[in-house]
């Protein structure tokens, strides 16, 4: 029980820890994160997200090979700890692994000890004491991958925490804006939808900021973090002014129907009338605007059928690179783990 | 990069690079009997000019040239979780099958082997070539694995401590290859700056 606590507690120490350190001999290693662990895109350096890109661009390129399998991970041992449910990234992240040769093992909190009150610190004690070494982490609580790189030793992965951030989804999205245009750098980014509850908008705004692209977000007023204020946003509540100057990209959050009480919205059509995607609104798109959405979809509440497929979404293109920025994160976090010893060339 | 290594000394000026390449180059036509089913495959970073320069002579002298591949070894390698520098990963780009060919891999430096046996790896995810012959500028010895080249530029005697640094003006401004000491600190040679964007290499 007081788990939560520590949390909390924990998470913005963690966070100076593991977030933006080990700057000494980057400048020397131009292929290693300076990050040590990935548990947000708050704070996570320029060189370190541009080199994740670079590195994802070529395991694209082996996922259109007959053999889309490479070794780097072999004898390696990820757990997949999954305390929320989750289609998509489960399985983006299972076969990311899996195409690095790495052993993988699923758990869900469902189906174990967790069910018999184990605490989160206990299960993962256990799981590392069967010799792993890295973990992807999926929690209910902000700050649970923080407070694990606190309790062991293992490598961890942020796949979602609570409504904090979601890392490799903010990756992904802004790799398939960096893909599509070559620079991010001063495009007008519209996220539309849930911003206090939504982890994948909290990660793309930092990322966003961090590559230099302007960052516009917009939702109802109770749907709204007060932070949005104070970090250079700029903040809409009404949908038709917020695309009036255009946009090079709306990326639209799933209306998260676990997450909402019923005192944000007044109703599901009211929401979709006032903040729905649909073809009158896509169309203030600039020319190579993208249509995101993180998924599942909602068709028909937040996007349109027609908008969700049309030409300018890049949707299934996010689910395409979520693999290969994977892949990437888990390939530099694993090399950039260095036992310091001598080796020959 | 030669500022960074310690009592060096020139062992390789641009024109007898340029030799040991044509040298090279008329081999591989010698021995393959001209360029039927030959590819060459230059290993990043510098393998890859290489290649492209051993394409070109052989371009002169048979009148066509072969298709030439680029190789990314960095997924292959044994030593991720090393101390080493790790390069930034490039990209592979071999846009031809290379299914009953004879590939020539195309590399700067032969030193311990395992580069070409990350490279060996690589190509045999790409597809199952006829043969495989290896061509080196510079072979400096001390071998690690039962690897050893089919045409070599330069044979030279280094000590294990030494360091190789051969210079292509695509990259390095001029030609050349020098062999010294890296200064106190330094443990690998530089590695090239990140270039950003989806289409720069």
């Amino acid at each position: 029980m007081d788990e939560t606590m520590t949390v909390t507690e924990t998470q913005k120490k963690a966070q100076s820890e593991s977030g933006a350190v080990e700057v000494s001999g980057a400048e020397q290693n131009p292929g290693r994160l300076r990050i040590k662990h990935l548990l947000g895109l708050e704070g996570v350096c320029r060189e370190d997200i541009e080199l994740i890109f670079a590195t994802s661009r070529s395991f694209k390129d082996i996922l259109d090979r007959p053999i889309k399998k490479v070794p780097p991970l072999r004898g390696q041992t990820v757990v997949n700890l999954f305390y929320e449910p989750s289609t998509r990234t489960r399985i983006s992240f299972e076969l990311a692994e899996k195409r690095l040769s790495a052993d993988i093992v699923n758990f869900t909190a469902s189906a174990s000890s967790v069910q018999k009150g184990e605490s989160l610190r206990d299960t993962v004690k256990n799981i590392l004491a069967m010799k792993t070494d890295v973990i992807v982490i999926r929690h209910p609580c902000a700050g649970a991958p923080h407070f694990l790189t606190r309790a062991t030793d293992a490598i961890i992965l942020n796949a979602g925490d609570g409504s904090h951030e979601h890392p490799t989804q903010g990756l992904l999205d802004i790799y398939t804006m960096w893909e599509r245009w070559g620079d991010v750098k001063g495009k007008r980014v519209l996220i539309v939808g849930d911003i206090l509850h939504s982890r994948v908008a909290r990660s793309n705004i930092w990322g966003l900021l961090t590559v230099g692209a302007q960052v516009a977000v917009c939702g109802p007023a109770t749907l709204m973090p007060a932070f949005v204020h104070h970090i250079g946003v700029e903040v809409f509540t009404n949908l038709d002014k917020a695309l009036a100057p255009g946009a090079d990209a709306i990326n639209c959050l799933r209306i998260q129907r676990e997450r909402q009480s019923s005192d944000f919205l007044p109703s599901m059509r009211e929401y979709s009338r006032l903040y729905g995607i649909d073809a009158r609104r896509a169309a203030s798109l600039r020319p190579g605007g993208l249509i995101m959405h993180p998924g599942p979809m909602n068709r028909g509440v937040e996007i349109t059928s027609d908008v969700a497929d049309g030409e300018n979404s890049v949707i299934l293109d996010q689910v395409t690179n979520g693999l290969a920025v994977r892949m990437a994160a888990l390939y530099l976090l694993c090399g950039g783990q260095a036992p310091a010893k001598e080796e020959g060339v | 990069m030669s500022a960074e290594l310690i009592s060096s000394r020139p062992v390789m000026d641009a024109a007898a690079m340029r030799r040991a390449i044509e040298r090279i180059a008329h081999e591989i036509l010698e021995r393959n009997d001209g360029l039927n089913d030959v590819v060459l495959i230059g290993i990043r970073t510098r393998g890859a000019p290489l290649a492209e320069r051993i394409a070109s002579v052989a371009e002169r002298v048979e009148g066509s040239a072969p298709p030439v591949g680029y190789l990314d070894i960095s997924f292959y390698r044994d030593d991720l979780r090393g101390s080493l520098a790790q390069p930034v990963v490039q990209r592979t780009e071999i846009l031809f099958d290379i299914a009953g060919k004879i590939v020539v891999l195309v590399d700067d430096v032969l030193f311990t082997g395992r580069t070409i046996r990350a490279a060996l790896d690589a190509l045999t995810d790409l597809g199952r070539p006829r043969a495989i012959q290896l061509a080196v500028l510079v072979d400096r010895g001390h071998r690690e694995l039962p690897i050893r080249a089919d045409y070599v530029g330069k044979n030279l005697p280094t000590a294990r401590a030494e360091q190789v640094v051969v210079q292509l003006s695509e990259r390095d401004g001029a030609d050349g290859v020098v062999v010294g000491r890296l200064a106190a600190g330094k443990k690998s040679k530089p590695q090239p700056a990140l270039e950003f964007g989806p289409n720069n290499e």
